[in-house]
């Protein structure tokens, strides 16, 4: 094996990100008339409580089988249970700062050491000011398998339930907060 | 759990990167990072199946001039014409291949094509700065454009952005994922920009700053630059005998 390189560092997307990054399907992770599809939208705030209107959001996930159609998945790569199903969302924040993807649950998925993980989207969070991307994860309320989730478990209890989904009419709502108070809990990977 | 099932629940992992690798979220001579980067520390988090696997797209996102920001219009757009190539590697030096590569970037004369910049330098209307490439089996990728001017943006008296162009690249994972800039070597704008400095170490930085290449110019059409870029690398042990089956 060659010797390691390093790796090119992060920088910011910039204010003017919707040049190179705007798909006009982008929010769709699911084709629109998907059975069981759901809007998950969100408002994203920074450490003053204003909106940002410059950022970009996006999306990674199971299928509702909890499958991964990628070489890398050891069980083996699969098409998508669901027709259309791309996995991979990305929406950029409107005027008031929101978000908005169409998608369908994910399955719980097993891991190495034999836990279960709850349904999750892990998330990356673009934008100006923001010179590396953040990373985070959305859980659905009232999921058994929240209480033994062994991310969630390792998150701070007072600081969870920034995680967690809640209810909304055409779905859920996910709100991110990148600092203050209620700061969502953000991850290295 | 039978040896075989075991076996089905072994993931590639991903190097973790090293604290200067990456600008710190909070720069402070980048005033914006100020009121958006988190306070709270992050959170660990073990790569499990989600984090190792990611969207893996193909040529139906490129259109055939995608990767040649000089032939999206009617016309020709003005500038100085230039070849961008280079590799989408990781950090063992194995190409990234099929990886789509998306890149952004001013005219020019320092303008975006965007309602939010309205500073007072002309639009072309023969370039619109958005390019799209899918790198070869190799890794490599190519594009040409036009060199694109620097801008000022009041971050601090008199701030102007080096000359640069946008580059976000998936690699494989959800772990390689990543965006950033890159610069032209030599400019005279570095000492004082922010955001190229929110990089502390000088080799890191200098990973950002593409090469000239005399070798890749055409003569009488366009000068050229290398950037090769750099995700994250897998850790050695896991992977014996792969090597063998993952190529597609």
């Amino acid at each position: 094996m060659s010797e390691s390189l390093g790796v090119t560092p992060a920088q910011t997307v910039g204010p003017y990100l919707h040049i190179g990054l705007r798909w006009p399907d982008g929010p769709y992770v699911v084709p629109e008339g998907t059975a069981g599809a759901f809007w998950l939208r969100g408002r994203i705030v920074d450490g003053t409580g204003a909106a940002v209107v410059d950022a970009m959001v996006e999306s990674w996930q199971a299928d509702p089988d909890g499958r991964f159609d990628h070489p890398d998945d050891p069980r083996g790569a699969r098409p998508p249970a669901v027709a259309g199903f791309r996995g991979f969302g990305r929406a950029e924040t409107d005027s008031e700062g929101w978000y908005a993807l169409h998608t369908v649950k994910p399955g719980p998925l097993p891991t190495f050491d034999g836990d279960t993980e709850a349904p999750h989207l892990t998330l990356s969070v673009f934008g100006r000011g923001l010179l590396h991307r953040l990373v985070t994860r959305v859980y659905f309320p009232g999921e058994a398998a929240n209480a033994t989730d062994p991310v969630l478990r390792t998150v701070d209890p007072q600081r969870r339930d920034t995680l967690l989904a809640r209810p909304a009419a055409d779905g859920f709502q996910f709100d991110i907060r990148l600092q203050g108070e209620h700061e969502t809990v953000f991850f290295a990977v | 759990m039978s040896q075989d099932a075991e076996r089905k629940l072994i993931l590639p992992s991903y190097r973790r990167d090293d604290v200067d690798a990456h600008p710190p979220l909070l720069s402070p001579g980048y005033r914006s990072t100020v009121t958006r980067a988190p306070q709270q520390p992050l959170t660990y988090l073990p790569q499990r199946l989600t984090e190792v696997t990611g969207p893996l797209l193909g040529e139906g996102r490129l259109g055939e001039l995608d990767h040649d920001l000089t032939r999206q219009h009617d016309g020709e757009p003005l500038g100085q014409r230039i070849i961008v190539h280079g590799r989408v590697l990781d950090g063992d030096g194995r190409a990234v291949p099929h990886t789509l590569v998306e890149i952004w970037q001013a005219n020019a004369a320092g303008r975006y094509r965007h309602t939010a910049d309205t500073w007072p330098a002309p639009l072309d209307p023969n370039f619109t700065g958005v390019g799209r490439a899918l790198t070869d089996a190799e890794g490599r990728y190519r594009f040409v454009t036009v060199q694109p001017g620097a801008y000022p943006w009041r971050n601090h008296d008199n701030a102007w952005r080096p000359a640069h162009i946008h580059f976000s690249l998936f690699g494989r994972a959800f772990t390689q994922r990543l965006v950033t800039q890159m610069y032209f070597p030599g400019d005279p704008l570095f000492s004082q920009d922010p955001i190229f400095n929110s990089v502390r170490d000088e080799r890191a930085r200098q990973r950002m700053v593409a090469r000239y290449d005399h070798a890749a110019t055409r003569p009488e059409w366009a000068l050229a630059y290398e950037f090769d870029i750099v995700l994250r690398g897998r850790e050695a042990t896991v992977f014996e005998d792969e090597d063998e089956d993952d190529d597609e």
